[in-house]
């Protein structure tokens, strides 16, 4: 597939906004600066860039509680995610989501969530608007291997089928649903195979690899866009980090995590392949990573610095009735 | 104006509703029927007849049979609430709310609040309840406590024609999510319902009787009874109040308490168990903001602590009914008389 130079320091640009990103939720998480708990999306950039490079505002996303990576390579604001994880006033949901309910409406960005398995049926839900109010907008439902699993999705799937909706279903396999592995926890081994037995095509593609991911996605989005129905992806990856930020992983041996962080980060995969081929210098990359090195550090200090909710807001954006 | 059920009164707001506006859709299982078979279109029209001819009129892109599905029914309602669409998604039988409540109380209810503020979810979900029909344990409930717990969802539960269709015009038009539940017995009783459409707002309770002895407070089916046990009390000389909250959230506690402040006896009239109860609720409410005008303890009238039986007779023992609201009223009475002797 042939990609501009431009697209391509986009995606990088992106992916290491990911990983940035996270970064420093770690520290500032491991510090005690952000309340509540966080989970983190290193060794997932390639699948939500891959994907979202395609996609516009008016498009839909539906994402999961380790949302970060979805909700930046959406296009939501750095600043705004930063404070909402921090707890701010100036969040992108004023400070009553948090990391775990992320949203942005505007941009698309239907939230993440905090239910696995619950946002496959809201995904299929904006794809019925699409195709009732006759837009060419698509959805896509994100989830994990342990999201695969929730009656939610095989019931999504199967409507989405039903009605032929545009909705492109992505589920990141990083191996583990909290600490038990995919080998155990899927009865079949192959995500994709069960998709595929509910009538749709169904493939699974090395979630490290940004330019498969990408390729696999530009199929899927012109069947959907086309009037063709769903589609589902199974993206193979990795999670650098435990479930949960601090999670000590007693379910991974050392080798397989020394093995996660050395073979399986799709952002040197990533550099390996366009300095190969020369699309790419590395000085330009490396420029990008100073870059986006210093808006995440002045975001952290944005979100330190901002004020918190005032008291009032506990009782705003909803009915009371008492 | 004319006499009309309240199946036809509920079918004609839905009418109207897509009528008005093309956002406006129907969501559900058999909601028209027939879709893959090898009879007719609109077979069923929804289970009880409540949705017939909407295909007709309005096609199948907006009137949406659904596998049996109801994560994925509630979902994609949710879904397509929060991205500009208004469905009017049905449970069927509100029973079936367990293998689907997430979607309503995790994802559809907080939305708004969750996000900020940033996001309208106007979604409507009609489910049936209710005991009568020896439906058995699992399609026979009055569940609306577990609607009215949760923030962010607001619940309707009409008791008369007139009341249904407006109440679900301006459910429809409500950018919050509704649910609006009817009570399977109540579905062939006739009133005089308007033909154009309007609307009842949420919150304000209907006093359709008014006595200065005793309060009665009933929720849908058990409006009926109380009232029929206020025509026995009367032909003695005790005169109730009949009052309809008609939506439980948000509830007018206004209308009940100045009502309880007047007659200084309470009596709840509820069809649910009596756990956790909306009877439960509105005595709890009455006692701490009414205390000092009640001249009697509240008394609640409500199915017992079982699931709903099947054998008629046992079904029909369940169901409060007129002689035990008005033993109820008497017994009340009877202790200011005691007192006074």
């Amino acid at each position: 597939m042939q990609m501009s130079r431009e697209t391509l320091r986009t995606a990088y640009r992106q992916m290491r906004t990911i990983r940035a990103f996270e970064d420093a939720v770690n520290r500032a998480f491991s510090s005690g600066e952000i309340p509540g708990f966080v989970h983190l999306y290193s060794g997932q950039e390639a699948c939500a860039v891959g994907v979202c490079m395609h996609l516009d505002d008016h498009d839909y996303i539906g994402s999961t509680h380790r949302g970060h990576g979805h909700c930046i390579a959406k296009g939501c604001d750095i600043d705004g995610m930063m404070m909402e994880i921090f707890g701010k006033a100036g969040g992108l949901c004023g400070g009553k989501g948090g990391s775990m309910h992320i949203a942005d409406i505007e941009r698309g960005m239907l939230g993440a969530n905090a239910i696995v398995g619950g946002s496959p049926p809201l995904a299929v839900g904006a794809a019925l608007t699409a195709k009732t109010l006759g837009t060419d907008r698509v959805a896509v439902a994100f989830t994990g291997d342990g999201g695969s699993n929730q009656g939610t999705m095989f019931e999504a799937m199967n409507m989405a089928v039903v009605l032929k909706l545009p909705v492109i279903f992505v589920v990141e396999n990083n191996g583990y649903a909290e600490g038990t592995g995919v080998d155990y926890a899927i009865g079949s081994r192959d995500i994709a195979s069960r998709a595929a037995g509910f009538g749709m095509p169904a493939e699974h593609i090395d979630g490290l690899d940004f330019f498969a991911v990408y390729a696999a996605m530009a199929e899927a989005l012109a069947r959907a866009r086309g009037g063709s129905g769903p589609s589902f992806i199974e993206s193979r990856c990795v999670r650098h980090h435990g479930h949960y930020c601090g999670d000590p992983q007693g379910y991974r041996s050392k080798e397989e995590l020394q093995a996660a962080r050395a073979n399986g980060d799709p952002l040197l995969h990533f550099r390996a392949r366009v300095g190969a081929s020369a699309l790419l210098e590395a000085t330009e990359l490396d420029t990008i990573d100073a870059e986006v090195e210093q808006q995440i550090a002045a975001a952290v200090v944005r979100a330190r610095e901002a004020a918190d909710p005032s008291p009032s807001a506990l009782l705003t954006d909803v009915y009371l009735s008492y | 104006m004319s006499k009309k059920t309240f199946r036809q009164a509920i079918n004609e707001a839905l009418h109207a509703e897509m009528q008005r506006d093309p956002r406006v859709v129907v969501i559900g299982e058999d909601v028209a029927g027939g879709a893959g078979g090898t009879g007719v279109d609109d077979a069923y029209g929804g289970v009880m007849g409540v949705t017939r001819g909407l295909v007709g009129a309005f096609g199948r892109e907006r009137v949406i049979d659904t596998p049996i599905t109801e994560s994925a029914i509630m979902g994609m309602a949710a879904g397509a609430a929060v991205t500009g669409l208004r469905p009017v998604a049905e449970l069927m039988f509100v029973d079936f709310i367990g293998v689907c409540f997430d979607q309503i109380y995790n994802q559809a209810a907080k939305f708004r609040y969750m996000f900020g503020g940033k996001a309208k979810t106007p979604l409507v979900i009609r489910a049936m309840f209710g005991a009568g029909f020896s439906a058995g344990a699992q399609h026979s409930q009055c569940l609306y406590s577990f609607f009215t717990h949760v923030p962010g969802l607001k619940v309707v539960i009409p008791s008369t024609p007139y009341d249904a269709k407006g109440l679900l015009i301006e459910a429809i038009r409500d950018d919050d999510p509704v649910i609006f539940l009817e009570h399977t017995k109540l579905y062939d009783i006739e009133g005089q319902v308007p033909d154009e459409a309007y609307t009842v707002p949420f919150g304000e309770a209907s006093v359709l009787r008014e006595g200065g002895d005793v309060t009665i407070v009933a929720l849908a089916r058990m409006v009926h009874v109380a009232l029929e046990a206020a025509d026995r009390l009367a032909a003695s000389g005790i005169h109730a109040t009949v009052i309809d909250p008609r939506t439980t959230s948000p509830i007018d506690e206004d209308t009940i308490l100045e009502s309880v402040t007047e007659t200084g006896r309470l009596v709840v009239v509820d069809e649910a168990n009596p756990r956790c109860s909306l009877a439960s609720e509105i005595a709890a409410f009455a006692a701490d903001k009414a205390f000092f005008a009640l001249k009697a303890p509240i008394r609640r009238v409500t199915a017992p602590h079982t699931p709903v039986p099947f054998a008629p007779v046992l079904e029909a023992a369940y169901i409060p009914n007129a002689g035990q609201v008005e033993a109820a009223v008497r017994q009340l009475l009877d202790i200011n008389a005691d007192r006074k002797r």
